[in-house]
């Protein structure tokens, strides 16, 4: 899981991209607490071929990353 | 000197500071505008710069522009700041000759920073053929810097950001990508030559696009900054009631900044210029990251012009030799259908 709650953009992306790069999850869960970041890990995501679904809880995000 | 990184000063960087077109109409809403029948541009089109008619042949261009660090180095970023500010009121068809500094300094930040900064500025107002002639300063926890500038104007050869007619064809004059670089930049994720070089195009002074197009049969005329591209263009479109019709693949976008548009390393600003601007445009079948570029805020962006059709030719061989990135972007038609900008 990556948690890059409180931190703004692009850290998010850094950070996904860094484990994405690191172990090449089939699965990985990505926690944000802005829109925008949300919107950019969407990106990165489906750049390297992951489906993304978001959940919203409270202001905060799930976004579960799932190999296509 | 002391090693400083600006940019680490700043939560926002360049332009992408600027309050959202959408935000700022809700700020400015109910605010009592008095007007003066030599007033030639007011706040009623959201354009560039205020003009007022001093006399038959010289009309007042002023504007102000300032925001935080969108460079480490100090000097670059108070010449970037300045070729801002200097930059509506070439967006006018102006020549600027006053600018005021405005700027805001950290208590602890060193005295050698605050003067490069100046130094930057100062080097870009001479370098537009203006004085400076004062300024004002105030700390605060984030350092800032800008102008404000007066230049003069013919009132009959002021350019406005609205006026563009069915016929015309669009030029842009630097490539876009800024915002994508210089939020890229922070976390190291651009390489060196296209950081410097996106550096060098927000120090370029959109003079030479000025001069040129004070040549031709010029009907509307924006700087591209804060709003993006579409931002800028959409009101251009809406201010004139016209379409503008641009083929995306004769926009300059800046390969490096398109490839981390792909993988999602874009500023919070793209998305404040998409959410005003995206209900006037209908994207066709461009790609989403092509799309993102053209919302990208710039700093220190270009020049987008509406000419005359019969000047396109002659216009486009002069821009040429005399700007960073000549672009012939698309045309402008009758306004017929449910948007005001279709991307091809």
């Amino acid at each position: 899981m990556v948690d890059a709650r409180g931190l703004s953009c692009p850290m998010p992306v850094v950070m996904v991209q860094k484990e994405v790069n690191a172990n090449k999850p089939s699965e990985l869960e990505v926690l944000v607490d802005a829109k925008v970041c949300v919107e950019n890990v969407t990106r990165y995501a489906t750049s390297q071929g992951y489906k993304v679904e978001v959940k919203e809880v409270d202001g905060e995000f799930s976004m579960m990353l799932k190999k296509a | 000197m002391e090693e400083i990184k600006l940019t680490k000063l700043a939560n926002c960087a360049g332009c992408g500071a600027k309050v959202g077109a959408g935000v700022l109409a809700t700020l400015l809403e109910d605010l009592q505008v008095h007007n003066d029948p030599n007033l030639l541009v007011g706040f009623d089109k959201s354009d560039d710069a205020s003009v007022y008619k001093v006399s038959e042949d010289m009309a007042l261009v002023q504007t102000v522009d300032f925001f935080p660090p969108i460079a480490d180095d100090p000097f670059t970023f108070g010449a970037i700041a300045a070729t801002n500010a200097l930059s509506d009121v070439y967006a006018m068809g102006g020549e600027p000759k006053l600018a005021l500094n405005i700027m805001a300094v950290p208590k602890d930040m060193p005295k050698e920073a605050v003067h490069e900064i100046l130094k930057g500025g100062y080097s870009k107002v001479y370098e537009a053929g203006a004085l400076i002639t004062g300024g004002h300063s105030i700390l605060d926890e984030e350092p800032k810097y800008g102008l404000a500038v007066t230049g003069f104007v013919h009132p009959e050869k002021l350019i406005r950001n609205s006026g563009t007619k069915p016929g015309d064809v669009l030029f842009l004059t630097k490539p876009l990508g800024m915002g994508i670089i210089t939020t890229a930049a922070k976390v190291d994720m651009v390489s060196k030559e296209t950081y410097d070089r996106a550096l060098e195009l927000m120090m370029t002074l959109n003079k030479n696009a000025r001069d040129a197009m004070v040549k031709y049969d010029v009907h509307a005329c924006t700087d591209v900054t804060g709003f993006g591209l579409l931002g800028h263009a959409s009101e251009m479109a809406t201010g004139s009631d016209v379409e503008l019709h641009i083929n995306v693949d004769d926009v300059d976008l800046i390969d490096e900044a398109l490839q981390l548009a792909t993988i999602g390393i874009l500023p919070e600003g793209m998305y404040r210029n998409r959410d005003f601007a995206e209900k006037y445009v209908d994207a066709g079948d461009v790609i989403l990251a092509k799309q993102d570029m053209l919302y990208d805020p710039q700093t220190s962006g270009g020049l987008l012009i509406a000419v005359d059709s019969k000047d396109a030719d002659a216009f486009y061989e002069e821009l040429k030799t005399s700007v960073p990135s000549a672009q012939r972007i698309g045309v402008v038609n009758e306004k017929k259908g449910e948007f005001y900008i279709y991307l091809h």
